[in-house]
């Protein structure tokens, strides 16, 4: 089945097959690898993107159900070789250890602050609940969004 | 859901974009198709291979079963609707608040945006989030197939764990919630704070006059092969005093109702135990005004 979306600022168009998951196409066939696979059940958040601006589940949507859709990756989210604000606010507050969690808790602060420009301890701990860290224990990624909050707002 | 995830089956794929495309194809294929919702559910189940399908029908193509619509004393929610949205809807939390609530203390936002009502209701769990809120709601759903539809009460739409009522050619089309004035509360026991599955959990919906109880309703989920409403302590409450005690020794009455179960999440007796402090819990809150939802955990 053809398949044409948008991904980032380009446009995507493949041949996929039914069964395969969106998570899976990103990274075999696009090569979209910020977009990682954890547990593949919907369980730990590595595989979030950003569909019409709603964090979501790679591994739980079919490739095909991407046709028409504007996905957002990490790899979106840098413009010219600048560090988006997000970005900039993990690395400034150690937001991250390993890595393997951050692409999805970056695209999950996105969503979040794009709804919700100034949010409390509490708003960005119920947006969270999705994504688990083994590395942080989440107390710097809590201060990461809160210094992109910031940031953002000027 | 303790199976090992493996790479997805094989399957053929359809995505028609009207209802009447997919009432068609659930006609003409009966069991060899299933219908694909949100796929929070049934794609991780492919993927155990707890579930298998030879066809998918696709029903996320089709937008006339997506919305949230007040109509008379009856709010209609598509079954397509996505759980976040109907979280975020004035009229269901205003009118229909037990189901935001439940949702508010559902499974964790990305699956939200993707999760729909239909799709909840139409897994059947014992533990399923939404249930035990439609249950005190006194919702039912509308089951529509190419020839024509039925309304079923969600009280006879479960019939067993992941088994309902609904036949292969038919699709969930609708849920039907009565609005109301009354207070709502639920709570939710799992074994941690966020994105758990239910240990017990339980809804409730009263109306109080002068100090009695009027109308009331109370459903538990993940203690019985299906969500159940719990009528025993619903007779005991009715037209008595709003006390401590009365709520007390209702919610006695509680472990008569229920046929937990042991598993890798609670031992049947632990369940049993808890289903008594969630039905007092639960009465209280909805007694003192309720209207909002908590989570609790295993310490």
């Amino acid at each position: 089945m053809r398949i044409r979306f948008t991904l980032n600022d380009g446009i995507v168009e493949e041949e996929v097959h039914p069964h395969e998951t969106l998570l899976d196409f990103l990274r075999n066939r696009v090569r979209v690898t910020s977009v990682k696979k954890g547990c593949d059940e919907g369980a730990c958040g590595t595989c979030t993107v950003l569909f019409h601006g709603k964090p979501v589940r790679s591994c739980l949507l079919l490739a095909v159900q991407a046709n028409g859709a504007e996905i957002t990756t990490v790899e979106g989210l840098a413009k010219r070789g600048e560090l988006n604000v997000i970005q900039e606010a993990f690395l400034e507050k150690y937001g991250f250890q390993c890595g393997f969690c951050t692409p999805g808790m970056i695209l999950t602060t996105k969503a979040l602050l794009d709804e919700n420009p100034d949010p409390t301890v509490e708003d960005i701990k119920d947006a969270f609940e999705g994504n688990l860290c083994r590395c942080t224990g989440y107390e710097q990624i809590i201060e990461s969004v809160l210094r992109a909050a910031e940031m953002r707002r000027g | 859901m303790e199976a090992e995830v493996r790479p997805m089956p094989k399957f053929d794929y359809v995505a028609p974009s009207s209802l009447t495309d997919a009432l068609k194809l659930l006609h003409d294929h009966q069991e060899r198709a299933r219908v694909l919702a949100g796929g929070t559910d049934l794609l991780v189940r492919l993927k155990k291979r707890l579930a298998s399908a030879e066809m998918i029908v696709d029903l996320n193509g089709i937008s006339e079963l997506s919305y949230i619509e007040p109509v008379g004393d009856r709010l209609h929610i598509g079954a397509l609707t996505r759980l976040a949205r109907i979280k975020e809807s004035p009229i269901v939390t205003q009118r229909a608040s037990a189901l935001a609530q439940a949702i508010s203390v559902m499974a964790s936002p990305p699956i939200r945006n993707r999760g729909t009502i239909g799709g909840n209701v139409c897994n059947s769990s014992p533990a399923a989030d939404t249930a035990p809120s439609l249950l005190v709601l006194d919702a039912s759903v509308k089951l529509q197939r190419l020839d024509g539809e039925r309304i079923v009460p969600v009280s006879q739409f479960f019939v067993g764990p992941e088994e309902n009522v609904a036949r292969a050619d038919e699709i969930l089309t609708e849920v039907i919630i009565p609005l109301q004035e009354g207070n709502t509360a639920v709570v939710k026991l799992g074994r941690r704070k966020a994105f758990t599955l239910s240990v017990v959990s339980a809804a409730a919906y009263a109306e109080a006059h002068d100090g009695k109880f009027g109308e009331i309703r109370l459903a538990l989920g993940a203690v019985a092969p299906t969500p159940i409403r719990c009528l025993k302590v619903e007779e005991a409450l009715r037209g008595q005093d709003v006390t401590e005690k009365v709520i007390e020794k209702a919610a006695e009455l509680v472990r008569g109702e229920i046929k937990p179960i042991t598993d890798v999440r609670a031992s049947a007796e632990y369940r049993r135990e808890m289903s008594y402090i969630l039905t007092k819990r639960v009465l209280e809150k909805v007694a003192l005004g309720g209207n909002n939802a908590n989570k609790i955990h295993i310490e």
